[in-house]
């Protein structure tokens, strides 16, 4: 089947109800999307579908023909503020989960360009971070806000 | 003695894993005391440590712990630069392969920083003046005249400047200077400030190479089905099932392995890609011998070692006579702690890549003992240590469970059968149900207080399946390790003192987590204090000031003890901070801890809110005194995680067992505090110049408690067990 991810197509021989995150990782060779649990638990493996974000470790292969598939390695302008402000404030730790952090303060970013803490604690509370970088990935996002607002 | 030498000419340089060229500094071992907790002989020259300056310029730190979140490269990196003055862009790292060479690589204890913080500093300062000696001899000046200074050495006087790259071959020729001068701290530039990671970049582009990231050429992927029941092994199997799955290759039993990280042994699928081979995994039909831990139920279990911390139990420490002290108290106070097992969980599940090809293995895991990984796939493979070759990726998350190689073999047990390269992934489910836990725990204490509140005795039995086990069979007693995290050495001063450890027979793996034993022994004399506070109708603070005493530097067989002064002062910082004393609106209360591990003193402070049988944590204030910062960002970081590390074992954390399984699956029945239960988090770092101290895991101990001990201020409930959401309270 034919899918196109970061604005590449490519072929790939996959099972129709293969989950995207192993499409990604195991036959495409982008390893940037993270395995953390398999069942939509955790955010690891958030990527965007047509721009909304999904958990691809629970999303069958077959709902992504057609569709625009974002990852990590992308070069998205939301996501590049938001990973400048990453950095400025140091979040990672061991940074494993932080791809999928990323793709979901990106995808709020999008909606909303200016988002209080409430409205960050939503669209976030379904990544998990082990090592507790909650408080640093909140402050980054309101930074890279700020990046948007004044180099949109 | 750092023993530094020049090594730059040195034909060994290949076998560290570093290109000849430039100026090379190895180091050996710092000192005896050092020596003999990284297993050294210091007598030898066995360096250890290398840096390497290239013509170029370029700077490389040969780094030789794990990094696994707590920025150690990072760290580690920047005291190097600092005493040498050396340019922060110019400097890249390394990462060592797994090897004795390199001397103890086993990054666990919270130790990486208090051990190599010297030994890293003369090589830097060793460095730079090796380089101003080599530009002096150039411009024919005295050496004193020159100064060094971001990556070149300058001669004022004349204007001359020379960069580092253009002087390392004749700093290379020079004999290392017996003496050197180190920096006057306030003139560090790195150290003790706050340094952007030196990773970060590669983690927010999604390139850093974690295990599981690793792809080989024709590298197959592999999944295991283990025995529900701890050391259970396979009866029979049946596979066409999981045969039939498109991408299935292989299936076969894989043996158990009798040593302390040996697999569990299992059914494996060989896969040509991770899906497959957890759908094959899944299809697979096997009837297990359960074996001995059948019966294992926590229920049961935790109702037996409460029996066993209420009976008289192993002395393991007494001073004074706690039966007299209590016979003549005023008061007696007793109380039971309970507290469950509980797992890492690293974000990063455990994952192994293994190449066996005839008399040699490659393999690439996140491991945090790398040498053991070696060791133990060696003897697996029946290979010599040197035919293997343990390459460290990036650990996302380690948390004391990549300190066990198990994962390794089995990726290594796998590549020897199928002749190829393979990637063992478990799934959340196997990291959950197979992991080596945290010991569950009961704790009995008695105390009692004189009619001025003072406390005259205290009695406490701590009884936990303990991490011996997993090295000796049927050790079913604690060891002197656990008993020195929060046990036997107290802060307080009490005359009649004295703690028993009752016996405890594992039924599960149990392992290092994050803190350790400081868990439940923290929770517990942390808990009590608070009680006999409220027994004694004494403000906790002022009850503790009280209980630790006056200044004093408590004795013990360590290089460092408790100076109960460096105690006091976290504990009165977190409560200043807190604004403790402050009126609380109904329903709010504030709750105190203090704990000393790893040599670190650290108290913290929470207010939280109990609202119609809803618990919200508002604010956690946390103090610590960890001597000397390398990296302040690296010590907050560290501090605010352990926070959040306390608050999910203190709500969410269970591990239970019914008929031997893991009754726990993935992330929603052992669940993580997300980011709309995190409460605002001040750390307050204390200024020093003492000896540097461990970082990673002091920060967790403190939490569990002093939440329990606001939840005590704001309702009047004492929770003596954990986690709290088995009261309904989050």
């Amino acid at each position: 089947m034919e899918l196109n991810i970061n604005n590449k197509i490519v072929t790939v021989d996959a099972p129709p109800d293969m989950p995207l995150l192993w499409v990604i990782r195991d036959l495409i060779g982008l390893t940037g999307t993270k395995f953390g649990c398999g069942k939509a638990l955790c955010g690891a493996c958030t990527v965007w579908l047509n721009g909304m974000p999904i958990r691809s470790c629970s999303t069958p292969v077959s709902l992504a023909v057609g569709k625009n598939i974002t990852t990590i390695e992308s070069l998205d302008p939301i996501l590049e503020h938001l990973q400048k402000a990453w950095q400025e404030l140091n979040v990672p730790q061991c940074g494993y989960c932080q791809p999928g952090q990323l793709m979901s303060a990106a995808a709020l970013l999008k909606e909303n360009s200016n988002p209080n803490d409430e409205e960050i604690n939503n669209a976030m509370s379904g990544n998990i971070c082990r090592c507790g970088t909650y408080l640093r990935i909140k402050q980054a996002i309101h930074l890279a806000a700020t990046y948007q607002t004044e180099n949109p | 003695m750092i023993n530094i030498q020049n090594v730059s000419r040195r034909s060994f340089l290949k076998s560290f894993g570093l290109a000849s060229g430039g100026l090379v500094l190895a180091c050996s071992q710092p000192t005896k005391s050092l020596a003999k907790e990284l297993l050294i002989d210091a007598k030898i020259f066995q360096p250890n440590l290398f840096i390497q300056i290239k013509s170029n310029g370029d700077l490389i730190l040969l780094a030789a712990r794990s990094e696994m979140g707590q920025g150690v490269r990072t760290s580690l990196t920047s005291v190097i630069a600092d005493e040498m003055e050396a340019d922060w862009n110019r400097v890249t790292i390394q990462q060592a392969t797994g090897d004795i060479k390199f001397g103890n690589q086993n990054t666990d204890g919270s130790r990486s920083i208090r051990t190599f913080i010297d030994p890293m500093r003369k090589m830097g300062a060793t460095a730079k003046a090796m380089l101003i000696t080599a530009a002096a001899k150039m411009w024919k000046v005295p050496e004193s005249e020159c100064q060094a200074e971001n990556h070149v050495v300058l001669h004022p006087s004349s204007g001359k400047k020379l960069a580092y790259g253009d002087l390392v071959a004749k700093a290379a020729l020079l004999d290392v200077p017996e003496n050197v001068t180190l920096k006057n701290p306030k003139d560090f530039k790195y150290i003790g400030k706050t340094l952007p990671s030196v990773d970060v970049l590669d983690y927010v582009t999604g390139k850093a190479k974690f295990g599981i990231d690793i792809r080989l050429p024709q590298m197959k992927f592999a999944a295991i089905a283990r025995c529900p029941v701890t050391f259970g092994t396979v009866k029979s199997f049946k596979s066409d099932k999981a045969m039939a799955i498109p991408g299935v290759l292989q299936v076969f039993e894989i043996p158990k392995i009798d040593r302390p990280f040996g697999p569990l042994g299992g059914v494996a699928v060989v896969a040509t890609n991770t899906w497959a081979a957890f759908k094959g995994k899944e299809a697979l039909e096997i009837e297990w011998n359960f074996g001995a831990n059948k019966n294992y139920n926590s229920d049961a279990y935790m109702k037996t070692i409460t029996e066993h911390s209420l009976q008289d139990a192993v002395v393991v420490f007494n001073q004074g006579n706690v039966s007299n002290a209590f016979a003549k108290a005023d008061k007696l106070i007793e109380a039971t702690y309970q507290l469950p097992h509980l797992t890492h969980a690293p974000m990063e599940v455990p994952n192994a890549t293994a190449h066996f090809k005839g008399t040699s293995c490659e393999v690439f895991a996140p491991v945090q003992d790398p040498q053991t990984t070696r060791t133990e796939v060696a003897v697996y493979l029946g290979l010599k240590e040197e035919q293997v070759t343990v390459n460290i990726t990036f650990l996302g998350g380690g948390f004391g469970r990549k300190s066990k190689p198990d994962f390794v073999v089995e990726a290594a047990m796998i590549s020897k059968i199928i002749n190829g390269a393979v990637q063992v992934v478990w799934t959340r489910e196997d990291d959950i149900q197979h992991s080596y836990y945290h010991s569950v725990s009961s704790q009995y204490l008695k105390g009692c207080i004189n009619l001025n509140g003072q406390v005259t005795g205290w009695l406490q039995r701590s009884t936990f399946p303990s991490i011996a086990s997993t090295f000796v069979k049927g050790k079913d007693y604690g060891m002197s390790g656990e008993f020195d995290m929060g046990l036997i050495n107290t802060p307080y001063k009490i005359d009649n003192f004295r703690c028993e450890n009752g016996q405890a027979n594992a039924q599960v793996r149990i392992g290092w987590l994050r803190s350790v034993s400081n868990i439940y022994h923290a929770f517990s004399r942390n808990v009590f204090t608070d009680e006999l506070a409220a027994a004694a109708k004494i403000d906790p603070l002022k009850f503790y000031l009280n209980l630790i005493g006056d200044d004093r530097v408590i004795p013990s067989n360590s290089d460092f003890k408790i100076d109960t002064k460096r105690l006091k002062n976290v504990l009165n910082i977190a409560a200043k901070n807190a604004g403790w004393g402050k009126p609380l609106p109904k329903g709010h209360g504030l709750g105190l801890a203090v704990h000393y591990s790893f040599y670190t003193y650290v108290a913290s402070v929470i207010e939280v809110s109990v609202i119609e049988g809803k618990l919200k944590v508002l604010n956690i204030y946390t103090a610590l005194d960890c001597g000397r910062v390398v990296n302040r960002d690296t010590v907050l970081s560290q501090f605010q995680g352990a926070a959040v590390f306390g608050l999910s074992l203190s709500f969410y954390g269970k591990i239970t067992a019914k008929n031997g399984a893991i009754e726990q699956h993935n992330f929603d029945d052992y669940r993580m505090v997300r980011m709309p239960e995190v409460p605002h988090i001040n750390i307050e770092i204390v200024e020093s110049t003492e000896t540097a101290t461990g970082v990673g895991e002091p920060g967790v101990p403190v939490i569990a408690p002093a939440l329990i001990n606001a939840i005590y201020q704001a309702t009047g409930k004492r929770y003596r067990s954990l986690p709290l959401s088995d009261f309904d309270l989050v």
